[in-house]
């Protein structure tokens, strides 16, 4: 689905991560959790290319004008980075906005029962909180949450606000635990019961970390990667990772696009 | 005014209008199915095929840089056997010419190749990459001596009756040479141009951003050496022509058109925008009535060079 639409605010939750939220056509609600969009910044040459974000909240609110009742909102949280992101964080309410999406093969839920494990770092929280908000329906679910620095610590709040327990990890220790978020991860996953079940979303370091710990533990493991992207279709071929039989003899690449972004952490190549 | 005449011919291919897709920007055409027509424009031309199917590159394989991109994909496809048992049953389902690219890794191998596709009837044509800048083999070898471009398209054109498009690279240093060469193989129509060589660099790491080094550059940065060697080489030869370079717009691809090309081929803009094709295909038929041409084929090399 490609779509105009409108930004409905643009707020700057830390330096420099901003949570921006505009509208959308009601079949958005279709949604999978762990499904990204891309989002055309501008519609000039520079920047090109579209730039992916994973969809961090879907919802409806009432309109100001009367007749047109309740509309659908999609969010992004991104952090600026370069100059794509850049643009993005000067826009405001009012401007408009091309969007394809949603896209890609998104988180499975499992079985209800079983507790939910949320592993993100920085921006990475990103499709959690979507994720979160879905599962808190069934299941219980806890958020383990890491940065450099508080700042890095993003929406935690909101995550609480749905009942979800949070665990929160810093390198420097100005929020939560200092140190690694995977080490109050493992803590946690040596405790957790039968049919338990990860979802991690951040740096590739914290995801090799992640799906390492759930080999070790044997629970199940689902994992949101990132990547450079040109089409997010799956035409251009430019965002592949190393699928688990990867190897110089025998190349088994898989696009993030298409594949994923949400892969089972176990089809995956990590070392 | 009645509608205008937007219908060209490539080699015996048919095309309803002049706007086709290029090679490895498309995937294999079902891709874009769910955002376009394939109907609203004039042909598909698929992701490079191989005998065998090929990995390519490690990543980072994409780079944006200001007006353009760099891809070092390196050929990554499903191969022949694959291709013909997984999409073309979806290629048999659109009423749009399909136009198969492809490459070898050894003279042979292009010769084999092309018997194979000669024998698939959803196949409308074939375009011969001999001008991939992100393989040793199977790509630039082959398009930067006029020689070996020679025999490579002597060989395919041997190999089937199918109309034979020869892809044309921008890296040599002329690139009229290297068109007539071709031609005088047997080459039925040239496309030009396929990516120029660049290259991106990470100043805080002091790396290139590309695992490859080098990539190839697309998009609208390359548009008016794309537009120069299309002028350069409509000039030189007299087969069709298909312009191929940072067409982003209607106007771009209608710039090619006067400037020799009889078809263009949309590339990086299908990245942008999935329908961006149809799009651009309806643009220049816009553009026609808004002008009083009646019929694209009047535009066709009408480039004035006179002061």
């Amino acid at each position: 689905m490609q779509f105009k639409s409108m930004v409905l605010s643009n707020v700057e939750v830390s330096p420099s991560y901003f949570r921006l939220r505009m509208t959308a056509p009601p079949t958005i609600s279709g949604s999978q959790p762990g499904q990204f969009v891309m989002v055309r910044v501008n519609p000039a040459i520079d920047p090109l290319l579209r730039r992916p974000f994973g969809v961090f909240d879907l919802g409806t609110f009432e309109t100001a004008y009367t007749d047109c009742g309740r509309q659908s909102f999609l969010e992004i949280l991104y952090k600026v980075v370069g100059k794509g992101t850049a643009l993005l964080s000067d826009l405001h309410q009012g401007d408009h906005l091309d969007i394809l999406g949603p896209l890609g093969k998104g988180f499975t839920f499992g079985e209800p029962a079983g507790e939910k494990l949320l592993v993100g770092g920085g921006v990475g929280l990103a499709p959690l909180y979507y994720l979160a908000k879905e599962l808190v329906k069934g299941s219980k679910v806890n958020l383990f949450a890491g940065g450099r620095n508080k700042d890095d610590v993003l929406c935690i709040t909101e995550f609480e606000r749905l009942g979800v327990e949070t665990y929160v990890a810093t390198d420097d220790g100005t929020l939560g635990t200092r140190g690694l978020v995977t080490e109050v991860f493992e803590q946690q996953l040596a405790k957790a019961g039968p049919n338990a079940m990860i979802f991690a979303c951040g740096p590739f370091p914290m995801l090799q970390a992640v799906a390492l710990l759930a080999e070790k533990y044997q629970v199940p493991c689902q994992v949101s990667l990132e990547a450079y992207m040109a089409c997010g279709v799956g035409a251009c071929l430019g965002c592949v990772v190393k699928g688990k039989n990867h190897s110089d003899s025998t190349p088994d690449y898989r696009c993030v696009c298409k594949d994923g972004p949400v892969f089972d952490s176990k089809d995956l190549l990590w070392s | 005014m009645t509608t205008p005449n937007l219908s060209v011919e490539i080699a015996g291919i048919k095309l309803r209008n002049p706007v086709m897709t290029a090679s490895g920007t498309f995937g294999y055409g079902a891709e874009f199915a769910p955002y376009m027509s394939l109907e609203k424009i004039g042909a598909i031309v698929t992701k490079g095929l191989s005998m065998k199917p090929k990995a390519g590159n490690p990543t980072p394989r994409i780079v944006e840089t200001p007006g353009g991109m760099l891809n070092a994909i390196g050929l990554q496809n499903v191969g022949i056997e694959a291709f013909k048992a997984e999409k073309v049953p979806f290629l048999r389902t659109i009423a749009t010419p399909v136009i198969v690219n492809l490459y070898g890794n050894t003279l042979e191998e292009y010769g084999e190749l092309t018997e194979i596709i000669d024998t698939i009837p959803e196949v409308a044509g074939i375009e011969v990459n001999i001008s991939c800048p992100n393989v040793k083999q199977g790509g630039i070898v082959f398009g930067t001596d006029p020689k070996a471009a020679f025999e490579v398209v002597s060989l395919v054109r041997e190999s089937t009756l199918k109309p034979v498009i020869v892809k044309l690279s921008p890296n040599v240093t002329d690139v009229v040479v290297m068109a007539q060469a071709c031609v005088d193989a047997g080459a039925d129509a040239l496309s030009l141009i396929n990516t120029l060589t660049g290259m991106a660099i990470d100043l805080q790491k002091r790396r290139p951003i590309l695992a490859n080094i080098t990539g190839g550059l697309s998009g609208p940065a390359i548009k008016p050496v794309a537009l120069r060697m299309v002028w350069q080489v409509a000039k030189a030869v007299q087969v069709p022509l298909i312009g191929i370079g940072g067409i982003m717009t209607a106007t771009d691809a209608l710039e090619f058109i006067l400037a020799g090309a009889t078809a263009v081929q949309v590339g990086t803009a299908n990245f942008l925008d999935p329908s961006a094709a149809a799009t651009i295909a309806a643009g220049i038929e816009e553009w026609l009535v808004a002008n009083g041409v009646s019929d694209i084929r009047d535009l066709i090399g009408a480039l004035k060079t006179d002061r």
